[in-house]
């Protein structure tokens, strides 16, 4: 049992924003065992990619490049990481926490018969184990998780940890054939509708997001058009969404995303618990509230007492100045 | 054919949670310290669903937990599942998630003729998401999570939306499925006056591990060490300004002197 691996995550040539932190954190992992760090990446024309990886630090890269690779699905990608997995034996795999990175390390420490820990905030190894720090009940705690079991499979959460650096390393990637033809695969996909270039709120450095305070779906606007000039993402409250002001997807909070922008900036957002749930780890939280004893301003570290739909355009008008 | 939901029992969302010795506890403000899992409740409706639109002969909730865990299953009967079962063994304390899962599976296979097998997305306590998953391997059928909305049902297959970091599929797969499911899916019912009478009669099988065939694992997945999380540090600074604009000014200031521009 030797070797850290890292699941590399691309879409059209490109890897991942989670699976550039993967890289980083993994490297670190490798350098604290003393073992060497193997990027997997499986899809299709994935040349780029692998070369990417060992640019970004991997020592070598397994490469799948394959029609039935393409789309991402767990029932390509999981038998092929597992059957490599039972035919080299690593002591780690580390997968960013994205949905698929979730779904695929479930699958891998079901079908190896090992544990998985999700969701790692941050990582440290010891006597041979990779010990994470992990949030549960929804971030009101956190816990000291680690594996038992081989290879010990760890998510790591989105914006935890730092990108790895390009390293001018070069080489050759080790091409393997995927483990499952494609009649043999029992999903499908016949629509896939992306995000056509828009920030996605787990990724997003920066947030601007909207609570009952913006009072309808127009109320959105203004908030819009500052997450535009700060190229930020836009987020919402529970009861917006509830209220069909705004579609489920911007939805931060416990039954929504979890985010960890280094900016995220409140309008209108009382702040219950819930909502703090999914983004209490934001670096810089700005509140804006009519409501002075709103809990936002308990968690924000600057605050401003007023109407939002004053406030918010002459910050967009700000930002415009300094931006340009 | 039958549909399963799934669904557990967790601290409600607005309870406070502490750590004392190493032992997590809660207290709720509003005075209901346990709910149904908040995600579960749309795998809820979904199954119910099942049962009313797409010809599920039963909708069965299924739990795995002590037996406080009933009142999650009442809950669940008094929206409208058809019948309720409780996995509770002092030997499956302290199971992982493939444990879990598992013992879910197990009683899956034992309900019998089910083809449909749903979950929330993850539970608010864990918080992992990988128990639906690992039961789709453990039974051999196909997962299909973070599911918003169901397409059809026929034929022996399914259509259904997928609601992912990378945007939104739609995916065919052959029964059986074991589908984890996002808000997006449904707005669950409130449990009806008629439905909540009837409950509170239901008397709940109560499945051990070796009624289903199930043995307790030692987990591979642990915690050590919970605690809850520092308080963020530093004073809020409310930014002043005799204008509007110049409170404007003045916060676009500081977010430059923070970096974060």
């Amino acid at each position: 049992m030797s070797g850290v691996w890292v699941y590399v995550e691309n879409r059209d040539g490109a890897i991942s924003a989670i699976s550039r932190e993967a890289l980083g954190a993994a490297r670190q992992v490798a350098d604290g065992l003393g073992q060497p760090l193997t990027a997997l990446v499986f899809g299709q024309g994935v040349g780029p990619v692998c070369a990417a990886a060992f640019d970004l630090g991997a020592d070598a890269v397994v490469g799948a490049d394959d029609a039935t690779l393409a789309d991402g699905r767990l029932e390509a990608h999981g038998p092929l990481v597992v059957k490599l997995a039972q035919e080299r034996q690593p002591a780690v795999i580390l997968i960013g926490a994205s949905t698929r990175g979730r779904d695929l390390a479930a699958w891998t420490a079901a079908d190896l018969d090992t544990g998985a820990v999700a969701d790692a905030i941050d990582i440290k190894v010891e006597g041979g184990v990779v010990k994470a720090t992990r949030p549960v009940y929804t971030g009101k705690l956190l816990c000291e998780a680690y594996v038992t079991g081989t290879p010990q499979v760890v998510t790591l959460r989105g914006r935890a940890f730092a990108q790895a650096a390009s390293t001018g390393k070069t080489g050759t990637p080790e091409m393997v054939a995927a483990a499952v033809a494609e009649d043999a695969i029992p999903t499908k996909i016949t629509g896939f509708e992306g995000k056509g270039g828009k920030i996605s709120l787990t990724d997003a450095g920066k947030i601007v997001s909207g609570g009952r305070g913006v009072g309808g779906p127009e109320g959105f606007e203004p908030l819009r058009e500052l997450a535009d000039v700060l190229g930020a993402a836009l987020g919402a409250s529970r009861a917006t969404v509830d209220a069909g002001w705004i579609p489920y997807e911007h939805q931060v909070g416990q039954t929504g995303k979890t985010v960890a922008p280094d900016l995220y900036i409140a309008a209108g957002i009382s702040g219950a618990i819930q909502h703090q749930a999914g983004m209490r780890s934001s670096k810089v939280i700005v509140a804006i509230n009519k409501d002075p004893d709103a809990p936002i301003f308990k968690l924000a570290r600057y605050g401003i007492v007023g109407d939002l739909f004053k406030i918010v355009p002459a910050l967009t008008a700000e930002f415009k100045k300094r931006l340009n | 054919m039958k549909v399963v939901v799934c669904v557990k029992q967790t601290p409600s969302t607005t309870a406070t949670i502490s750590v004392k010795d190493g032992a997590v506890s809660w207290e709720d403000p509003g005075g209901k310290p346990n709910v149904v899992n908040p995600w579960d409740e749309y795998a809820i409706e979904e199954a119910i669903r099942f049962k009313e639109n797409r010809g599920a002969s039963d909708a069965v909730a299924l739990c795995m937990g002590d037996s406080s865990s009933e009142e999650a299953l009442k809950t669940c009967l008094a929206m409208g599942c058809t019948e309720a079962v409780l996995v509770s063994d002092p030997a499956l304390l302290g199971s992982d998630t493939l444990g879990t899962a598992r013992t879910l599976a197990a009683a899956i296979n034992k309900i019998g003729d089910v083809q449909v097998a749903l979950f929330g997305r993850q539970a608010i306590d864990g918080d992992s998401g990988h128990t639906p998953v690992q039961v789709a391997r453990v039974l051999g059928w196909t997962p299909l999570t973070y599911v918003s909305a169901i397409e059809s049902v026929d034929g022996g297959s399914i259509t259904v939306h997928r609601l992912t970091d990378d945007g939104k599929e739609t995916v065919t797969a052959k029964l059986p499925v074991v589908i984890s499911v996002v808000k997006e899916i449904n707005e669950p019912r409130y449990p009806s006056f008629m439905g909540i009478r009837k409950a509170s009669k239901a008397v709940i099988p109560n499945w051990s591990a070796g009624d289903i065939g199930a043995s307790a694992a030692a987990a591979r997945a642990n915690w050590s060490n919970v605690y809850a999380v520092p308080p963020r540090e530093g004073e809020i600074e409310m930014i002043a300004g005799d204008t509007v604009e110049e409170q404007a000014r003045n916060l676009v200031n500081k977010l430059f002197e923070e970096k974060v521009i």
